[in-house]
């Protein structure tokens, strides 16, 4: 036995791998060929093409009035989503409620808002005073207190709102109820037997952990919501892309306005992307062995001592 | 049903007849149960036997079927007033959990609070203890659970036997009457088991009013007052820990304990 296992490695012959050449990968540099000249045409044809007509895109970049629309894409933006934040924090605790009716029409307002374009709220909003001609405030089928035309309430701005707001609430319900479902009960539990109530047992230990899960997926429905703000457009409400717009009209420089509103939706959306990270950080505390530098130490560019190197005598 | 100490103290907590049920599965089938101020009962017993399911009824985990659970005199859960029963309301229950303590197998530490957070959540939120004195106490809790060092860390920073007492201090900041373990050292590595076992014994010979489920035969021996043998949702033997360990009556101790001895 010993014998032959000795032949058998000496007829191995020695041989040492530093130095063996590369594996050549041809398809790469092919590859790598095509995309430099796409990349090539693409530059050509963005400063030769005169119909980009740049000095107009540079003109009317920082013009007053595309400021105006893209104040107006932000504050719908910011509203729009507070209402979807807020709607959802309400349907997800719904949803998880012990009360079934409660569970159960949270559900259906998930599935209504979700089930519709919303483009097609946004025009139903909009032509609310066709179903509802008058709308009032009082005790339901007994006295009003407030009454007015359906017309004067909803404004665009306010049709927006609520096509945005409420199909965000949908949305966000879901995403907050999965961060919640993802945070382990046994927290719950820990807390419970501590003492807390239901209220402090969720504001303190578990919606912080859930915010973990909650927000990458926020920042995105913030992208989102961003774009989707464009749809007013068709409810003449005058956002970055109704501005653009109604320029383009009367000037017909379709090409260099239309780019002037992608430049800004890009340029915005960077910004929020770059926030989302610094906001992931600090839920990030506790997450990992190496603590993590808060939002706010962040921000303030403050350097937080350095912990003292902690190494378990045995990790767990 | 149980030998009750002859002190004429009322017992810290008093079991009787409770029952608990999961569906069709029926956990607890009348357990009777005292533990005397300041006294240490260890409940052994095989899994699936309802211990655990026992000692989240006491701080009311879980809500009994049946019979009842007084500790330190008072009911738990419920509202006995001119012969009828009715359940407490969240508040109620809440205010009454704050009197037990209570140690999770999986420690269960809050992982987005520092060490000291942690032991200073209850007391400074639930109880508004004022924060400085609360703080200064919390580090001399955790100061006596050998983790002073420690208390600026994350839980997921340190090995599981410090988690777990670190969840001790942090149950003991309430200060509890009464301390529950559930199985405190079933998710340790073997040799993490020690420093958890003789924190929970400084805690015992300190007078501490104890109910432990736990399988450290060793730790029962040693610091138990008494120890109460569970199987199949009664209990089954309960006496003191030479003759329940050493010397015991019912075949199904006997089973048991040659098993994991």
């Amino acid at each position: 036995m010993a014998v032959t296992e000795k032949t058998s490695r000496d007829a191995v012959p020695e041989v040492d791998v530093a130095g063996a050449a590369r594996t050549r990968h041809p398809l790469r540099w092919v590859a790598s060929f095509i995309l430099l000249v796409l990349a090539a045409q693409l530059v050509h044809l963005l400063v030769t093409n005169d119909n980009f007509e740049w000095d107009v895109v540079g003109r009317y970049f920082n013009a007053q009035i595309i400021g105006r629309g893209i104040v107006t894409t932000l504050e719908l933006t910011v509203i729009a989503m507070a209402v979807g934040v807020v709607g959802g924090v309400l349907l997800a605790v719904g949803r998880l409620s012990e009360n079934r009716l409660l569970r159960t029409s949270c559900g259906v307002y998930v599935w209504f808002f979700r089930g519709i374009p919303v483009l097609v709220q946004l025009v139903f909003w909009y032509n609310l005073s066709a179903l509802l001609p008058r709308v009032s405030f009082g005790v339901p089928f007994g006295p009003e207190f407030v009454s007015g035309g359906t017309n004067h309430l909803i404004t665009p701005l306010f049709a927006a709102i609520l096509g945005l707001g409420l199909n965000e609430a949908a949305y966000m319900a879901e995403i907050i109820r999965g961060g919640l479902l993802a945070v382990d009960p046994g927290q719950t539990e820990a807390a419970q037997a501590l003492g807390m109530s239901d209220a402090r047992t969720f504001r303190r230990i578990v919606m912080p952990q859930a915010m973990r899960f909650i927000v990458p997926p926020t920042g995105s429905q913030v992208i989102n919501m961003l774009k989707a703000t464009s749809l007013v457009s068709v409810i003449a409400l005058a956002d970055l892309l109704y501005t653009v717009q109604s320029i383009y009209n009367r000037t017909f420089q379709t090409i260099p306005l239309l780019i002037v509103a992608c430049l800004w939706y890009l340029l915005i959306t960077s910004v929020l992307y770059v926030g989302q990270s610094f906001i992931e950080r600090h839920y990030a505390r506790g997450a990992t062995r190496n603590a993590p530098q808060g939002f706010w130490d962040f921000l303030l560019m403050r350097r937080r001592a350095q912990l003292p190197p902690t190494t378990p005598e045995v990790p767990s | 049903m149980t030998a009750v100490p002859l002190t004429d103290a009322p017992p810290m907590v008093r079991a009787r007849n409770v029952r608990k049920r999961f569906g069709h599965l029926e956990v607890l089938k009348g357990i009777d149960l005292d533990v005397a101020v300041g006294e240490v009962v260890v409940v052994l017993g095989p899994s699936g036997s309802g211990k655990s399911t026992f000692l989240r009824c006491i701080n009311h985990l879980e809500t009994i079927d049946g019979g009842s659970i007084h500790v330190d005199g008072e009911l738990i859960g419920f509202r006995a007033q001119e012969g009828r029963v009715r359940h407490l309301r969240k508040r109620e229950i809440t205010r009454q959990r704050r009197e037990i303590g209570m140690v999770f197998q999986q420690f269960n530490l809050f992982p987005h609070l520092t060490v000291l957070q942690n032991v200073l959540e209850a007391p400074t939120g639930v109880r508004r203890e004022p924060r400085g004195p609360a703080r200064e106490r919390a580090l001399e809790l955790l100061a006596k659970v050998g983790l002073e060092e420690k208390s600026a860390s994350y839980p997921r920073q340190l090995s599981g036997g410090q988690q777990q007492r670190v969840a001790i201090a942090r149950a003991l900041a309430m200060r509890p009457k009464l301390m529950l373990f559930d199985e405190p050292t079933s998710a340790l590595d073997p040799e993490l088991v020690g420093e958890v076992l003789a924190t929970m014994k400084g805690l015992a010979e300190e007078g501490l009013t104890m109910v432990v489920v736990t399988h450290e035969i060793g730790f029962a021996r040693e610091v138990a007052d008494r120890v109460v043998f569970m199987d199949a949702g009664v209990v089954v033997e309960s006496g003191s820990p030479a003759s329940v360990l050493d010397d015991p009556s019912n075949p199904r101790t006997q089973a048991f304990l040659s098993r994991v001895l």
